[in-house]
């Protein structure tokens, strides 16, 4: 990696002003991938600022959200009893994500901000306008399998990677943000921006804008939800598809549903058309295939990943039935 | 004694200093004065390299040179014999394959040389590339392993023609990489001209021959240590192009360099199996018996070489069939040279002709493994020679009893658990043993303590554990009284430890003077003189051991589950019984078939190595992208050893042990998912993509 600069925030404030001198500055929490990518030569900051001594790490019920640090690590929110009983899809998310070593580092905050898998943004070699705007995208007639079907542009597409930021789409997230204008909260479907012709832009933060955490608000029939993984191997693997899925049954009707998907989209995927076919509808296959359809309308493949729009809405369809039955 | 010694399943001696940290690998290894070499390899996969600017990186901090084809030391890189290959050594600007050696940088420390790798420019002349099997330019070679790469025995068009039920079918196995956990390793010293390796190799003679033709220098004056092998499964079997790069880094820098190759690197120039596509024809009697097999293989090589994929020896000489017709043609493309690879040829040749036998077996109505009892061979159904023994039916009872293969509902997607589709499947494995000339020297010092030096190498195999236990068999001395030295050029000569041959030529060895060092013992009432007993011989196979095939053989046995709407595939259970002949640990050769049918399972469901089409460049060359197995996607594995003597193979009775697991443990779970779903998956890996078709 390049040789860079270290600095040890005290201080939510210091760790901002730290980073608003230097444009190129990159916080860091867990570390377990802007180090990877510093090592691929994909980020070469000046300056890392280590935000490790923040209290920022309390996950507690305040009122009627659920407040999870920016730097609570992925395996205490998993094993959290508010997290698993108010929203059992997070903890599972969680669980399926990285591996049991990552998920120890890794922080909530940062996995929020973990950067695609698409093999031609590693690759320093490669086209890639998202690592190197106007250079080309590499993905499109490439190796695409893993790429996304839904949100891409003739730019841009690579798929979101993390697990976590799918069910908290579906919960209507906020995420905290402090930073030298000072601190503003954000949904998270607002959060992530779609690639478009701007693939290098991912989220509506500024420089040097900070997670300080997360709000998410208990939902009513969040106990009620799960998190379905399909992937190539068992453990340690990014999605081919993902749903999260929370219903809200009374007699065989569904009165509420909250879907996202993931492994399928540039950024955590809502179906909220889905959502809105599946209000007032019977609990059974009829309607969840059908919602799965509305789920992936737009969907585009590109070649090696036309398969991800079937297995999508099969996910879709299969999380559907677990929550149901 | 009370206890028998040989094939006790003994604890490694080696073990605790493994798990805790305390042996050296080759790049554990420090030496005073010792500086660090990275390589720069190639970003393209075809063309040359116009200019090299390599001004920032040598004023990067601690750099001590930059070594580019222009200032580069001048050798041979040159291959000195067949299995060789050419070197990629900066002798010149032509670039052939994705990640190729094209600079070298070497500094104070392997951050600073890694920092100034980065920071060398290099610009090229790009050519398209060819990495498609479909694309390249085909040729057959001049020979496989000494035999024609065309071959027939009996009429097999004819046999084919009149056959009373046909399949011809093709099969695909992609390109995969070794990845052995320690990535490859070189410590190049020069005193004056004589120079000393370390080096994480499987060889270090061929390592000593090598960079004496490539230096032009006496091999006497090269020293190589392997200390010990983080795994190599064929990798390590060559002397590659870092090799000869680190001691030309340390000549140019006079200091002793050491050179790490990085994971990425290892899907640069240090080997992979090639890709295949193999067209398999069956002609069968209505009662399953052959007629006919035919068996065409089309397989990578790269620009440079001509490496051969021998996937044709499985269907040669495993089944009782008349008739039989083989083909091997080569395709050049724009990749490094292969290389072999765990069961090179009866791996990737098992899951062609195991899936096809798979096919008659259905297309017949005749269960799997009695299609196979049906075609049984007495002898090597190619040369007619007898098997020095042969177990087969023995692994194919005790296996098949041991899964419950009775019960099994031989319908396609009959059978479910839940929601998923439950399918079992079988293979049979065999590959051949091979044994070369080796030399060990024994010692017996007057206090009955045994020393026996032979410069093989431990790769994991435990060699330091089971050539003490063989020895101490026929001393009858306790196994901890006989130590073994290995793992340097200074011990006498030993093969390459590849082939499944080291049981076979170490052990042999081992055991000719064993037995010669105890009539010493016996001459001297059984106690050593005072300055003790040498014994130092070289044992070659005698010419009556050719007059018998010696092949390892097994069966493999997988259930899977299913799911029918996501595509995923998981192994529930697996059984392998093998014939290995004699056993010489119980827990060693355990491992070595757990460690196959793994490897297997990972064949079968994951290993793809991708290239970019267009570039020609790989595109998951690290281990989050190149899948292979993690513990969750391993069931419990039971290995059934059918222990036995093999009285023809070798004085160790020991057949090769450390292919034979992996060798149709593939097609065991193709076949199992195609019992689950009835989906034929003929182009490896299977994955959720191809089941939701």
């Amino acid at each position: 990696m390049n040789p860079f600069r270290y600095e040890r925030a005290q201080s939510g404030a210091a760790a901002i002003a730290a980073a608003q001198h230097d444009g190129d500055a990159r916080f860091v929490a867990g570390g377990t991938n802007i180090l990877d990518l510093m090592k691929i030569h994909v980020e070469a900051p000046s300056l890392l600022v280590d935000i490790n001594r923040l209290p920022l790490s309390k996950i507690e019920l305040r009122g009627d959200s659920v407040h999870i640090g920016a730097l609570a690590r992925l395996n205490d929110v998993a094993a959290h009893p508010v997290v698993r009983q108010a929203f059992p899809m997070v903890a599972i998310a969680l669980e399926q994500s990285a591996s049991p070593q990552l998920r120890n580092m890794a922080s909530m905050g940062g996995n929020l901000l973990q950067r695609t898998r698409c093999a031609y943004f590693r690759d320093v070699a490669a086209p890639c306008n998202k690592r190197a705007p106007g250079s080309g995208c590499g993905a499109i007639g490439g190796e695409n399998r893993m790429e996304a079907i839904l949100g891409t542009s003739e730019r841009c597409i690579a798929t979101h990677a993390s697990d976590v930021a799918v069910p908290l789409v579906a919960l209507d997230a906020v995420v905290n943000v402090a930073g030298p204008q000072g601190s503003r909260s954000i949904v998270l479907s607002d959060f992530y921006r779609l690639p478009g012709a701007t693939p290098h832009l991912e989220t509506v933060l500024v420089h040097g804008e900070l997670i300080t955490g997360l709000s998410v608000p208990v939902l009513p029939f969040g106990a009620r939800s799960t998190y379905l993984k399909v992937r190539d191997r068992a453990q340690y693997e990014f999605a081919l598809g993902s749903a999260a899925v929370a219903l809200d049954i009374e007699g065989g009707t569904i009165r509420q549903a909250r879907l996202a998907l993931g492994g399928v989209g540039t950024v955590p995927w809502r179906p909220r058309a889905a959502e809105h076919d599946l209000t007032g509808a019977p609990a059974t296959r009829t309607a969840f295939e059908g919602a799965a359809e509305a789920a992936l309308t737009g969907a585009r493949g590109y070649g090696m990943n036309d398969f991800k729009i079937a297995l999508a809405k099969r996910t879709l369809v299969r999380a559907l039935e677990m929550v149901a039955a | 004694m009370s206890q028998p010694v040989l094939g006790a399943p003994l604890d490694r001696v080696e073990g605790p200093g493994k798990v805790t940290g305390r042996i050296a690998y080759t790049a554990d290894n420090d030496i005073p004065g010792m500086v660090h070499a990275v390589v720069v390899e190639s970003t393209i996969a075809n063309g040359r390299i116009a200019a090299i600017d390599e001004s920032a990186a040598r004023s990067a901090p601690g750099v001590i040179a930059i070594m580019t084809p222009r200032n580069a030391p001048r050798v041979d890189a040159r291959k000195v014999d067949a299995n060789d290959s050419l070197l990629f050594l900066l002798q010149g600007d032509a670039v052939e394959f994705d990640r190729q050696p094209v600079a070298v940088a070497i500094a104070e420390t392997f951050e600073q040389a890694t920092y100034a790798a980065r920071l060398v420019r290099v610009r090229y002349d790009v050519r398209p590339p060819t990495t498609a099997l479909a694309s390249g330019e085909r040729f057959l070679p001049d020979q496989i392993f000494g035999k024609p790469a065309q071959h027939k025995r009996g009429m097999p068009e004819d046999a084919f023609a009149r056959a009373a039920v046909t399949l011809k079918q093709t099969y695909r196995t992609p390109t995969e990489h070794h990845n052995p956990m320690e990535t490859h390793a070189t410590i190049a010293q020069w005193t004056g001209d004589r120079l000393t390796i370390y080096d994480a190799t499987q060889w270090v003679f061929g390592v000593q021959h090598r960079l004496a033709a490539t230096f032009g220098i006496d091999p006497k004056a090269i020293r190589v240590v392997a200390p010990f092998v983080g795994g190599a499964f064929g990798c390590k079997g060559q002397t590659w192009s870092h090799v000869p790069l680190a001691a030309m880094a340390a000549r140019l820098a006079g200091r002793p360099v050491k050179l790490v190759v990085t994971r990425p690197q290892m899907f640069g120039w240090v080997g992979h199996r090639p890709q295949t596509e193999q067209v398999v024809g069956l002609g069968a009697a209505r009662d399953g018996t052959l007629a006919a097999v035919t068996h065409d293989v089309l397989s990578e090589t790269s620009m440079s070489d001509e490496f051969v994929e021998p996937s044709v020896v499985f269907s040669r000489d495993l089944y009782a069939v008349p008739n039989y017709a083989m083909s091997d043609t080569l395709s050049r493309l724009n990749i490094s040279k292969p290389t072999y690879q765990r069961g090179p040829g009866e791996s990737t040749g098992s899951f062609a002709m195991e899936s096809a036998m798979d096919e008659l077996s259905y297309a017949l109505g005749i269960d799997p493994l009695e299609l196979r009892l049906r075609n049984y061979s007495a002898n090597d159904p190619d040369s007619g020679k007898p098997y020095s023994s042969k177990r087969l039916r023995e692994c194919y009872a005790a296996a098949a009893a041991q899964f419950g293969w009775s019960a099994r509902n031989p319908k396609v997607r009959s059978t479910s658990r839940g929601r998923m589709l439950v399918g079992s499947g079988m293979a049979t494995a065999s590959r051949a043993t091979h044994r070369s000339p080796c030399t060990v020297r024994m010692r017996m010092n007057a206090d009955g303590n045994v020393l026996v030096q032979c410069g093989t190498i431990e790769q994991g195999t435990g060699t330091p554990t089971v050539y003490p236990q063989l020895a101490a068999e026929i001393l009858e001395i306790p196994p901890e009284r006989v130590r073994f030295e290995f793992g340097n050029t200074d011990l006498p000569a030993a093969p390459i430890a590849a082939g499944s041959q080291t049981s076979g030529s170490v052990g042999s060895a081992v055991v000719v003077a064993a037995r010669r060092m105890r009539e010493l013992l016996v001459s001297h009432d059984g106690k050593p003189p005072a300055d003790g007993f040498e014994v130092e011989l070289e044992d070659s196979p005698p010419p009556e051991e050719a007059e018998h095939a010696t092949q390892a053989f097994g069966a493999h046995f997988a259930e899977v589950e299913v799911d029918p709407d996501l595509g995923t595939v998981r192994v529930t259970r697996f059984v392998g019984a093998f014939d290995g002949g004699r056993i010489l640990n119980a827990k060693t050769a355990r491992s070595q078939m757990l460690g196959g049918i793994v490897w297997g399972i990972s064949m079968a469901l994951f290993e793809d190595t991708r290239y970019d089409a267009r570039s020609g460049r790989i595109m998951n060359a690290n281990l989050s992208e190149y899948l292979v197995p993690t513990n969750a996607d391993i069931p419990d594995v039971e290995v059934i050893l059918i222990a036995g003597d093999d009285p023809f193979a070798n004085p160790a009775g020991a057949k090769g042990i450390g292919e034979v697991g992996i060798c149709g443990s593939a097609a065991a779970v193709a076949n199992a998912v195609y019992h689950a779903t009835g989906i034929r998956i003929r182009d490896l890996p299977i994955t959720p993509d191809k089941l939701i078709r």
